[in-house]
């Protein structure tokens, strides 16, 4: 093994059924260095972490570590960490009801005549906590704390269990900016130890701000591995999204335009705390609006915001001209809006329930409990709607749960083409989809707005929304920064991604 | 950084509850404190007849802090006690053979239930339900007839008075009254102090608590979620017992309504002594108080004398109610706070 | 050919319908009892009524199966069942007998409201607990269990209250109609009324359920909540009916209960009621984890739990011994429904197939 290197991983392939997930990727860790892993949705970040610490096995490929001479395959978390590798996650996997000191400590409690040592304990972990410059009391229950600090204290379990390879698995998702700036001055302290940490988030100025070197998955592919300072915003932007247009012929035609004057949705002001800042948003009838921007940028965020699927707590909003209130989501399906949530096991399908019954169910909730639409017009809906969006199946009575994915889409699509809304909300809706649906999808949405509704389209893949969308309004770490309406190219939208000094 | 407030939701319902505890004594004092409530001994007396209850509550405590709940604790005391009676009087057995085959019954009963909650992971309630139902009618399979206890070491044993030094005071003859306490009483508390050791210094008792603040993350830390919740019930099926052979002693009969609705008022204690339903926290000493508060309502509807007996276990249940609306709106602050 | 093939589809038609096994159920339990005393099945005539097991099954049925109807919804929809039914009946049985005679009377022979007026007051005791149970579980977010455990207790005792601790007797001859014959003039009606009041209940439920989204509501939210709530769905008003609509059920089968012993016994009206109703349900072939339910199941559940009641005092076994077997029975039931043991089942049969295969390729 190479000097300085902490964790090499050469050619791993993973298969999941029917996906290729990784492809014979390698990564390399050094002592002392902070790594990023960047890639958008499905680029097989997560699954190669995963790897690594034993949640999934690999078909081919090998790891090693320093200190271990032969290759090695990890079956558990546990085992991993035995091994040197801990991981922190996003949500912090630590016990909020326990105090700090028996967090740290948790299975391998300091004794004394068999019972549990706490004045020991809670000097140990007081040394460790102070060690590492957190400055909290360790006797205090961690729920106390805010959640900067217990990801903190989680980094500092992992570290005290001696390890050599660190994975911070978007650690900074939910803190603020000067709790990020607190992490970021732990992470250098145990950069200077020699601990070699793997950073995987989706905040580009956080890479910047702290990250060595990166290395760029897209769709289970190695594309490189690259020094921070030799890899300028824009092209890591490029390199995530892939430039390759497939060649799909275009969907919309320049001239085709179908935008009224008239305006759906204006809002104003509009927020969430912790998800997105305050925003204001246009949308003319007949439009098609893009939202785009990294993952966890707040593009969701915003769309769940005037949907009503996360109340908003600040902020106007104004359809077809007059004020309303939503509180909930069927306050806004009644003012003819419909959203497609991105996901779509957790908030999207029923699973035990029919095809018939998923497409019908949100048309029901518009009209009532007491106006049951009767069984006839039912299997009529449900026919018309599974002929029209192509829904493979061989009935309509085929509970929703035994449908591909891709399919179980077109049917929640279907259940909101039912409600014949006016607005509807697309988060998502080509994802995990092969390629024949997603244009299908796509020619849908520009049918719509022909039809005069108005569609917000959320999408990880830039060439599906240049193809589709009339106005991009970009979005970064929560917060809405510019609005593209002319020159729609990846060029620009990718420029206003990357945001910063892009030349740098 | 400063930390947080250190006084939170759950140091509050403690609080209430000590307060509550006093402030309901204060007032039977106050109300029944001619009819001779305020005595020491009547507060000893509120111990012995709760003794059972408090053994049962203990276990009852440790099984809500893994996020679970048992309530066929109060169907297995009277299980315990139809054993008991029945064995000794009916089997001939010797007291000492009886209380190791009801302690047994203990384990078996909770190593059944434990398994199918802690390794198959079915819901807790339904099990413990079944088992309610269970042992209530295996003590009408063993016999419908009510027992009475007549076995001399046991009867020996249920009246031992053990004089306290203190508190005593002399009665109207000019003869001085010990206050006393019984062998119950010294078992139960044994019971709450090796509870209190086990769940504050022990890596199980540790492990019970990190299971109920969160599963997944206990699992992630290297702890066997699986046999810590098999364990808890176990451990609550044998305290049972021991609960059981407490309550025997104070009864002295065995029959199929003993102990009808125990399971309510463990739960009841438990939840006053500021053990969330939700898990993760709770401790015996919350709960010996819980213990203390409703045997406090049973002995005020008993002073009373004209209510019902049933208003003692209405008191139980819109305390209980109370306390759990409480913790309910604890946590949707909570929730909200986090959001 | 075609004809076997008809026959197959049939056949399976047959054993993949939703009430197969429970039917399947209830059959076993007659069959053993046709074995042991053949005269099971005999109904005859005594004066001017019927008699026989199989009727006395169903009208001993009856409030299990109207119990049925709510706690069937009430698991659906939050994978929780109402522990507080078999005292909320007590409690309902008080009310509307006190309310008919007045309170502290012990025995009377004459009302001081029409009949009609104490069935509402008991019916709506039961509303209201119902309102209490949803509020604690829907909107507070307790678990199902143990916010009905609350009045689990507290009814009984607070029935006992109401009826000033003693059994409440109505002496008064229409009392007596809705829980065993109903008489008009000299004409008795031969078949027993709490047959009646359960078919008229569960036709109620059904059409509710089918002729309202309410039933496609309910499977929806207990599936899932989150997607329920996007598509428009007030979750929290569902479960809240639910449980209204099971207190609902628990008050019909209250004043049913206590017109058949023509008083208010708060200590044994609905005793150990909630253990057959929670049965039934599983009988049915619902799980106890929610999600998609039958109603049919859980009613021909409800009379399969009064056979086997039935059953097995026929056998010698006392009242208070029953509940042994029926703990065994929902024991068995939890444990084949549960994941971990379907994940075994499961792979058994893949490691089988697997296996099989693997022989025919060496073939």
């Amino acid at each position: 093994m190479e000097n300085g290197v902490v964790l090499t991983m050469r050619g791993i392939t993973k298969t999941f059924p029917g996906v290729k997930a990784l492809g014979g990727v390698d990564f390399t860790l050094r002592k002392g260095e902070i790594h990023a892993l960047m890639g958008e949705n499905g680029a097989g970040k997560s699954t190669l972490i995963k790897v690594l610490t034993g949640v999934y096995d690999f078909e081919n490929g090998e790891i090693h570590v320093e200190g271990i001479d032969s290759p090695i395959i990890n079956h558990s978390t546990q085992e991993a960490q035995n091994r040197g590798i801990s991981t922190v996650y996003q949500e912090v996997n630590l016990c909020p009801n326990l105090t700090v000191a028996e967090n740290l400590f948790i299975g391998r409690e300091p004794k004394k005549f068999g019972l549990i040592d706490w004045k020991t304990m809670n000097k140990k972990a007081q040394q460790i906590i102070d060690d590492l410059d957190i400055g909290i009391d360790v006797t205090v229950t961690l729920e106390n704390y805010s959640v900067a600090l217990q990801q903190m204290v989680a980094i500092a379990r992992a570290v005290d269990m001696e390890s050599k390879v660190l994975i911070l698995d978007e650690p900074t998702s939910s803190l603020d900016d000067n709790e990020v700036e607190k992490l970021f001055g732990m992470m250098n302290r145990l950069k200077e130890q020699g601990v070699g940490i793997i950073f995987v988030t989706h905040f580009l100025e956080q890479v910047y701000a702290v990250c060595d070197r990166i290395t760029v998955l897209r769709n289970g592919e190695l594309v490189g591995e690259y020094p921070i300072a030799e890899l300028p915003r824009v092209e890591l932007v490029a390199k995530m999204m892939g430039k390759n247009f497939d060649d799909l012929a275009s969907i919309k035609d320049a001239d085709d335009t179908c935008i009224k004057d008239e305006l759906i949705i204006d809002a104003n002001g509009l927020s969430h705390k912790g998800k997105i800042k305050p925003f204001d948003l246009e949308i003319h009838k007949g439009e098609v609006i893009g939202l785009t921007g990294l993952l966890g940028s707040g593009r969701s965020e915003l769309a769940r915001a005037i949907y009503g699927a996360d109340k908003a707590q600040t902020g106007t909003l104004k359809v077809n001209g007059k004020e309303v209130k939503i509180n909930a989501p069927i306050d806004a399906m009644k003012l003819g809006m419909g959203f497609l949530p991105d996901d779509r096991k957790a908030e999207g399908v029923i699973a035990d329930l029919s095809i018939r019954e998923n497409i019908i169910l949100a048309l029901q909730a518009k009209r009532g409990v007491f106006k049951l639409i009767p069984r006839k017009e039912q299997e009529r809906l449900a026919e018309k709607y599974i002929k029209e969006i192509q829904v493979k199946t061989a009935s309509m009575e085929t509970p929703i749960s035994q449908l591909s994915g891709g399919n179980q889409q077109k049917v929640i699509i279907g259940r909101w083409l039912a409600t014949n809304p006016d607005f509807l909300i697309l988060d998502e809706p080509t994802r995990g989809i092969d390629i024949g649906t997603k244009t299908e999808i796509q020619k849908l949405v520009v049918k719509l707005a022909k039809e005069g509704k108005s569609v917000i389209f959320i999408s990880s893949e830039i060439e599906e929304m240049i193809r589709t969308c009339d106005r991009m309004v970009v979005l970064r770490d929560g917060m809405k920064v510019g609005e593209i309406s002319e020159d729609i190219t990846q060029a620009t939208i990718m420029k206003a991604i990357a945001g910063g000094d892009s030349n740098e | 950084m400063k930390k947080k407030a250190n006084f939170n939701g759950n140091n509050l319902l403690l609080v209430i509850t000590i307060v509550l505890f006093v402030v309901m004594y204060a007032i039977g004092c106050i109300v029944y404190g001619s009819k001779g409530f305020s005595q020491f001994q009547s507060f000893l007396n509120i111990l012995i007849g709760n003794a059972g209850l408090i053994c049962v509550t203990c276990g009852m405590t440790c099984v809500m802090i893994t996020g679970g709940i048992d309530i066929s604790v109060g169907s297995l005391v009277g299980l315990d006690c139809m054993i008991l009676a029945y064995g000794m009087e009916k089997l001939h057995w010797s007291a000492i053979t009886a209380v190791i085959v009801v302690l047994i019954v203990g384990i078996v009963f909770g190593v059944v239930q434990g398994f199918l909650i802690g390794i198959l992971g079915i819901q807790p309630f339904i099990i413990t339900m079944a088992g309610l139902f269970f042992a209530r009618g295996m003590c009408a399979v063993i016999t419908t007839e009510m027992v009475n206890v007549a076995n001399e070491t046991f009867k020996k044993w249920a009246t031992i008075k053990i004089n306290l030094p203190f508190g005593g005071y002399v009665n109207r003859r000019g003869i001085y009254m010990a206050p006393y306490i019984r062998i119950t009483v010294v078992i139960a508390l044994i019971v709450v102090a090796l509870t209190f050791i086990l769940l504050k210094f022990t890596k199980f008792g540790r492990s019970l608590y990190a299971v109920g603040g969160n599963e997944t993350s206990a699992k992630l830390m290297g702890l066997n979620v699986k046999m810590t919740k098999m364990k808890a019930y176990i451990l609550s099926s044998f305290l049972c017992s021991i609960g059981g052979i407490l309550f025997c002693m104070n009864s002295m009969t065995g029959s199929v309504a003993q102990a009808k609705g125990l399971e309510m008022e463990a739960i009841a204690s438990a939840v006053i002594g500021g053990t969330l339903l939700t898990g993760g926290v709770g401790n015996v000493i919350g709960s010996l108080f819980g213990v203390l508060i409703t045997g406090t309502i049973d002995a005020l509807v008993q002073f009373n004398g004209k209510l019902l007996s049933s208003w003692s276990s209405i008191a139980v249940s819109v305390l209980l109610c109370f306390f759990i609306i409480l913790q309910a709106i604890f946590a949707l602050i909570k929730e909200r706070n986090k959001a | 050919m075609s004809k076997s093939a008809n026959g197959d589809s049939f056949i399976k038609k047959l054993t993949g319908s939703k009430v197969f096994l429970p039917l399947v159920c209830l059959f076993l339990v007659i069959l053993i009892n046709v074995i042991k005393s053949p005269s099971f099945l005999q109904i005859s005539i005594n004066n001017g009524v019927l008699y026989g097991r199989l009727i006395d099954i169903a009208n001993r049925g009856s409030e299990i199966a109207i119990l049925a109807i709510g706690m069937t919804l009430t698991i659906a929809v939050s994978a929780g069942t109402d522990i507080s039914v078999g005292s909320v009946m007590a409690l309902c049985a008080s009310c509307c007998c006190t309310t008919l005679v007045g309170y502290g009377v012990a025995s009377a022979n004459k009302l001081n409201y029409p009949i009609f007026i104490g069935v509402i007051v008991g019916i709506f005791v039961g509303a209201v607990c119902g309102c209490f149970n949803g509020f604690m579980v829907a909107r507070l977010k307790v678990q199902p269990m143990v916010a009905t455990l609350v009045l689990y207790t507290a009814a009984r005792a607070i029935g006992l209250l109401v009826s000033n601790n003693q059994n409440t007797y109505v002496r008064v001859e229409e009392y007596k109609y809705l829980g065993n014959f109903i008489k008009i003039g000299k004409w008795e009606c031969p078949i027993p009324t709490p047959i009646f009041v359960a078919i008229i209940c569960v036709a109620l439920a059904t059409l509710f359920l089918k002729k309202t989204a309410l039933g496609m509501y309910i499977q929806s939210v207990g599936i899932n909540k989150n997607a329920s709530r996007i598509l428009g769905i007030n979750s929290v008003l569902i479960i809240f009916v639910c449980y209204v609509i099971c207190g609902l059920c628990a008050g019909v089968a209250g004043t049913v209960a206590s017109s058949r012993i023509y008083s208010a016994d708060s200590n044994n009206i609905g005793l150990n009621f909630e253990m057959d109703a929670i049965l039934a349900v599983a009988l049915g072939g619902n799980s106890l984890a929610g999600g998609k339910f039958s109603l049919a199941g859980s009613i021909i559940g409800a009379y399969t739990i009064q056979a086997l009641t039935t059953t097995l005092l026929a056998f010698g076994v006392k009242t208070e011994q029953a509940p042994v077997v029926k703990a065994i029975v929902i024991v068995l039931i939890v444990v084949i429904q549960a994941p971990a043991v379907q994940n075994y089942i499961k792979n058994r049969k893949a490691r089988k197939i697997s296996a099989g295969g693997g022989e025919a390729v060496a073939k």
